[in-house]
């Protein structure tokens, strides 16, 4: 069987990055009735997948950490406990000097959280490069991520979705390759929400701002910055809980097993 | 499979020898142009450095963002500190008329100055933004004289590398980099919007260190130290910051 192409879509398995690591595109020639295991993350899509899985965690404790020290958020260039906040977050500070009302000074784990929070967004920054600059390579963004050509409509989401409130298992071809909601998930949280979560973290560092002072003037200032780093995080967050989801959804362990191993073994009827 | 393992050799092999001279000759570049820093050690040093050299090197001459007279805070936020101690208490009594700036180390003259011979230096005005670690920040204009001049007033020797200040108050100091010690906007700081600097905003002398995060701004300065190295202050790491567990280089 020509695993390439199926009811006109682009191919159903992830090829290698690295001609080192390659894999042979073993999709199986059995009878389709038979189970047959198949190739679905090349070595880089998993490698780099993991250890932004352990960078995001990193990120997110430590950024929560660094937030409990000032709760409050503020628009424009400044903002401190004397001026009016955006908005407070209604948790206990870190920090005896921010007004919460609740009379309870939490743990100040700001130091280790600074070094830390640095430290996993040098990991995945370098990390992103890799799989980006692979990705270019390879064909991988536009072949595994850009929704194949009859599915850049509402349709084609509509379908997903449809599918996906009748909690119907996947079926063969969903267990191969992404859907066209998952693709444009996928390229979204890639190229939208980490460059922005990325600038909007970049414009907080004062040194940063002398060298290109426009990073934090396009965003309006440097707390207006901040505040939306935190909202960016959030998108992130929203992103991962309904990846764990939707993971759930299509059988945990076959698809962890996908993302560990590669592999993926496609029964005919799907799962 | 035999295919593949040889070309997954040679590929693999020439990758880590790649690699590995990549990282020593990195290393050795680091170490000449001083892009290491002090608390390099421990499991958050590999970040600490890359960041100390990605923005050293980005950084080495950029200003500091300067703001507009109508940016400046109505309520600039002084942070708490420890109640002052008995010697500030002396210094405050007299309207701080003995207070002494000394400047040693690696200078050709070592000298010692009070605030007038500082106010008699050329004394300059920025409007530049303090930014907490916490988050918080508020724009103030700084008035005061650059640690450039007064270093170059005592004959700084070249083979300085770090200038390190101390507070008054025990336990208080910091150091930089020369990259931020000559910097034009590196200000020991004598007054705050066209007044005298307040003491809960660091007066009578604060070192203003703008394209670093506040702590780097200590105040009630009273010595700084020219040296080529850190090894025998406090423990060895740069300053009192990473000993209670903060970086030494507050840039971001």
């Amino acid at each position: 069987m020509d695993g390439r192409r199926e009811n006109g879509r682009v191919p159903i398995f992830l090829d290698s990055f690295l001609p080192g690591l390659c894999y042979p595109p073993s999709v199986s020639t059995a009878s389709p009735v038979h189970s047959s295991v198949i190739i679905r993350h090349s070595a880089i899509v998993r490698v780099t997948h993991w250890v932004t899985v352990v960078c995001f965690f990193a990120l997110l404790i430590t950024g929560a950490e660094i937030v409990v020290s000032h709760p409050r958020f503020y628009w424009g260039e400044v903002g401190n406990v004397l001026t009016r906040p955006l908005f407070t977050l209604p948790i206990p500070s870190s920090r005896d000097t921010v007004p919460t009302g609740y009379g309870y000074v939490m743990p100040d784990r700001n130091g280790w959280s600074r070094y830390l929070h640095f430290e996993a967004a040098w990991v995945l920054v370098l990390t992103g490069l890799v799989y980006a600059i692979a990705g270019l390579f390879t064909g991988h963004f536009l072949r595994n991520l850009l929704p194949v050509r009859g599915d850049r409509n509402w349709a084609a989401f509509r379908r997903v979705f449809a599918k996906s409130f009748r909690r119907a298992p996947p079926n063969q071809l969903e267990s191969r390759s992404y859907n066209p909601v998952q693709r444009t998930a996928y390229l979204l949280v890639i190229f939208v929400l980490f460059p922005l979560v990325i600038w909007t973290g970049l414009a907080l560092s004062p040194a940063f701002d002398s060298a290109v002072p426009l990073a934090v003037a396009a965003l309006g200032g440097r707390q207006s910055a901040r505040t939306l780093h935190f909202f960016i995080s959030w998108l992130l967050v929203f992103f991962l809980v309904v990846h764990v989801a939707m993971i759930f959804l299509a059988g945990f362990w076959s698809r962890v097993q996908a993302m560990v191993t590669g592999r993926v073994v496609v029964s005919p009827e799907g799962k | 499979m035999k295919n593949i393992s040889r070309r997954k050799l040679i590929t693999s092999g020439l990758a880590a020898t790649a690699g590995i001279a990549g990282l020593a000759a990195a290393s050795r570049v680091a170490r000449r142009y001083g892009l290491i820093p002090p608390d390099h050690g421990g499991i958050y040093g590999a970040g600490e450095t890359l960041t100390y050299a990605a923005q050293r090197l980005l950084t080495r001459h950029s200003l500091a963002r300067e703001f507009p007279r109508s940016m400046i805070s109505k309520t600039p936020f002084a942070n708490e500190t420890a109640p002052p101690n008995d010697a500030f208490k002396r210094h405050q009594a007299v309207g701080f008329s003995d207070w002494r700036l000394a400047v040693d180390g690696m200078v050709a003259n070592p000298a010692s100055f009070s605030l007038s011979d500082l106010r008699s230096l050329p004394v300059h005005g920025q409007i530049t933004e303090v930014v907490c670690e916490e988050g918080w920040s508020y724009i103030a204009e700084w008035i005061g004289t650059p640690l450039a001049g007064v270093l170059s007033a005592v004959g700084l020797l070249p083979q300085a590398r770090y200038i390190v200040y101390f507070s008054i108050e025990p336990n208080w100091w910091e150091s930089i980099d020369m990259a931020d010690a000559l910097h034009p906007q590196t200000f020991l700081t004598l007054g705050m919007n066209d007044g005298d600097l307040p003491v809960s905003f660091g007066g009578p002398l604060r070192m203003r260190v703008p394209r670093q995060l506040g702590y780097k701004s200590v105040k009630y300065i009273t010595r700084i130290v020219a040296t080529d190295s850190l090894k025998s202050f406090g423990k060895g790491l740069g300053s009192a910051s990473p000993e209670s567990g903060y970086a030494w280089y507050a840039g971001i």
